[in-house]
């Protein structure tokens, strides 16, 4: 009898389906997976060490760059940390605002995951619907920061400033005529507000869309229906949170369970898989899109109806206005102390937890009672996600590693930090 | 009475003989225990139904060198402006125990976050080690997320986890060497890479970064947060 050896075989780091720089050692008997190693570390930037050395404020723009699809969310948990530790209150229209950025940005990345696992699954033609969604989602980014991607736009205390009265234009240029550039600036003719609300009732559609597409695409459920099936009390186990448990069949969700901020006065449901298999975890992403149009479309009718401040009237936290700033002795100081030597949070520890579009994103926070974090601890999901492939893949084949691996929604700026 | 502390109350009844502290703040419970008790009472967190802790969200590591040290120590003042952005050897000797750090020298703190989805609680263990005696037994057999955490922890921190399945680096580089979220660390760290065009390969040297401390670290006490 020949001795058969399993093969081998290193998958990435530079594997358009590896989302990123994983290297993947698998090990193959045939073209059947018998073990899978994950190698992480690629990415790893030591954010938790850098933002030991620098002011609480100086480091929000960090929190982007972790989950770098889903980038107000990271945000979120790290201002409502120091928010906790702080005690400061936060005024209801910054928390409408926060609560409607945070589903723009579960939009953001449910359509970038589709895109990426039709693109993995060979369904080509989905990257470019949803990338076509995106770019109106990033242009209200880009609206209220000035950047479309990574955006430092939450602040202790509030967010940076209020929604703008006015979109950004497209320009005519050799590329695009006069009339093409207005039929796309028709919907950018009032405020961010109005935008989105447009987007909001158009966006249902496009769900549709991608929904014909797929869900009931024959070579779509042979490739997801069945594939790396986890059942309940395993993700439990295996420390799954959002969709990847939600796939699974727990009705699990912060947003309900533990609200924060203003979710606990808007309506929604959380959608809950029933085997657990990649096929579920499309289909609850799917919803989830549908459930944060919902919420957005709530966000947007209070916000017409209630302006306010959006910054906490706390002065150690949050900078004076530029006409105090300008005439008071006071909020010159206090604008000068904030942006030189930033303010100190009291001592003590705290984890702040947020439904990240992909889980449960923590943030441990412990402070000494200085201006810079003492230690910061970034809880990302697909790190836990990430750490079971080996137990979803074992059994199945080659292809199905990437359908699988495509179904976590790994990024690697949040695994590796 | 809010939920934290009818929990808080609850774990001094039942864990009375092995808990060495239970604070509750901001409405999160922390227990600190000894590393000899972890893993019974781990057991018992999770299974009881008073607890019911069946998710481990996170596990991490506090390295308490530098706890309530200032980089900024203004005791002079010249015509060139004060002295300051003091940056000494670090001891632990110089560290002024509070209620949050750990006493007697106790370098590390393994901090464990868990989750129970049937009580909606949440709750934090701290394990105290000092740095002659890095080592705690592994939960991976309770928790089995607790895998690739302990191996996190083990990389950047140095903490031996015994029992665990496959204890390798998983963040830094293949061949690293010292334990990079340390306080003793620097942050530009020890060694940079480049390639090397005459050797043709790609060449590690010590690294000709000037550490610099851009805004000190300040530690002010506010009245208004007492």
């Amino acid at each position: 009898m020949p001795e058969i050896k399993s093969y081998t075989l290193n998958f990435g780091p530079q594997h358009p389906a590896a989302h990123g720089v994983l290297r993947l050692i698998l090990e193959l008997d045939g073209e059947i997976v018998l073990n899978a190693d994950p190698h992480v570390g690629l990415l790893h930037r030591a954010t938790e060490k850098l933002v030991e050395t620098k002011p609480y404020n100086q480091s929000i723009g960090y929190m982007d760059r972790l989950d770098y699809v889903s980038m107000m969310c990271n945000e979120h948990a790290y201002v409502l940390a120091i928010e906790k530790l702080l005690g400061v209150q936060v005024p209801e229209r910054a928390q409408y605002i926060r609560v409607m950025f945070d589903e723009i940005t579960r939009i953001l990345n449910h359509l970038l995951w589709l895109g990426a696992n039709g693109l993995d699954l060979g369904a080509m033609s989905m990257f470019l619907y949803t990338f076509r969604e995106r770019e109106d989602l990033m242009d209200c980014y880009e609206a209220v920061s000035g950047a479309r991607m990574h955006a430092t736009y939450y602040r202790p205390g509030g967010v940076h400033r209020d929604l703008p009265m006015r979109m950004p234009q497209y320009n005519a240029s050799f590329a695009r005529s006069e009339r093409e550039v207005n039929a796309m600036n028709e919907a950018r003719q009032g405020s961010l507000i109005d935008f989105i609300d447009d987007f909001a009732r158009r966006f249902p559609k496009c769900i549709d869309e991608y929904e014909t597409l797929l869900t009931d695409n024959r070579i779509w459920k042979q490739r997801t229906v069945d594939i790396g099936v986890v059942s309940a009390e395993r993700a439990i186990q295996l420390g799954f949170t959002g969709p990847m448990l939600r796939g699974s069949g727990v009705a699990w969700d912060l947003r309900k369970k533990q609200p924060y901020e203003v979710y606990d006065k808007l309506q929604f449901e959380i959608p809950v898989g029933k085997n657990g298999d990649c096929y579920d975890r499309y289909l609850v992403r799917v919803e989830e899109m549908r459930q944060s149009n919902q919420i957005i479309q709530q966000c947007v009718d209070w916000l017409r109806e209630n302006p306010g401040p959006v910054l906490a009237d706390h002065h150690k936290v949050t900078p004076p206005s530029r006409v105090n700033m300008k005439s008071n002795m006071e909020s010159l100081i206090h604008h000068f102390k904030l942006f030189t030597e930033g303010f100190c949070v009291p001592e003590g520890e705290v984890y702040s937890a947020i439904e990240h579009p992909k889980g449960e994103f923590g943030i441990y926070l412990v402070s000494d009672g200085a201006n810079k974090p003492y230690r910061l601890k970034v809880r990302a999901a697909g790190f836990s996600h990430l750490a079971s492939l080996n137990e979803m893949c074992r059994g199945h084949m080659l292809a199905d590693v990437v359908a699988i691996l495509s179904s976590q929604d790994i990024v690697f700026g949040e695994i590796d930090r | 009475m809010t939920e934290s502390v009818t929990l808080a109350i609850h774990l001094r009844e039942r864990f009375s003989g092995v808990l060495v502290e239970c604070r509750e703040a901001q409405d999160e419970v922390t227990i600190v225990l000894a590393a000899a008790d972890l893993k019974e009472t781990c057991l018992a967190l999770r299974d009881e139904p008073a607890f019911e802790f069946k998710q481990l969200m996170d596990v991490t590591v506090v390295d308490y060198l530098t706890y309530g040290k200032a980089e900024w120590e203004t005791q002079s003042a010249t015509s060139e402006g004060f002295d300051r952005a003091v940056s000494s050897n670090p001891s632990l000797a110089d560290v002024v125990a509070t209620g949050w750090s750990p006493s007697e020298k106790e370098r590390f703190s393994v901090v464990y976050h868990l989750l129970s989805l049937t009580n909606n609680q949440r709750l934090r263990i701290k394990v105290n080690l000092r740095e002659v005696d890095l080592v705690i037994p592994t939960v991976v057999n309770i928790w089995p997320s607790a895998n690739w955490f302990e191996r996190e922890a083990y990389d950047l921190f140095g903490v031996f986890f015994t029992d665990h399945p496959d204890l390798r680096r998983i963040l830094t580089d293949y061949g690293f060497v010292g334990h990079p979220f340390r306080k003793d660390f620097p942050l530009s760290g020890h060694v940079e890479v480049r390639y090397d065009a005459a050797q043709g390969r790609v060449i590690y040297e010590p690294v000709d970064i000037e550490p610099r401390i851009l805004v000190p670290k300040v530690i002010r006490e506010d009245n208004q947060y007492k």
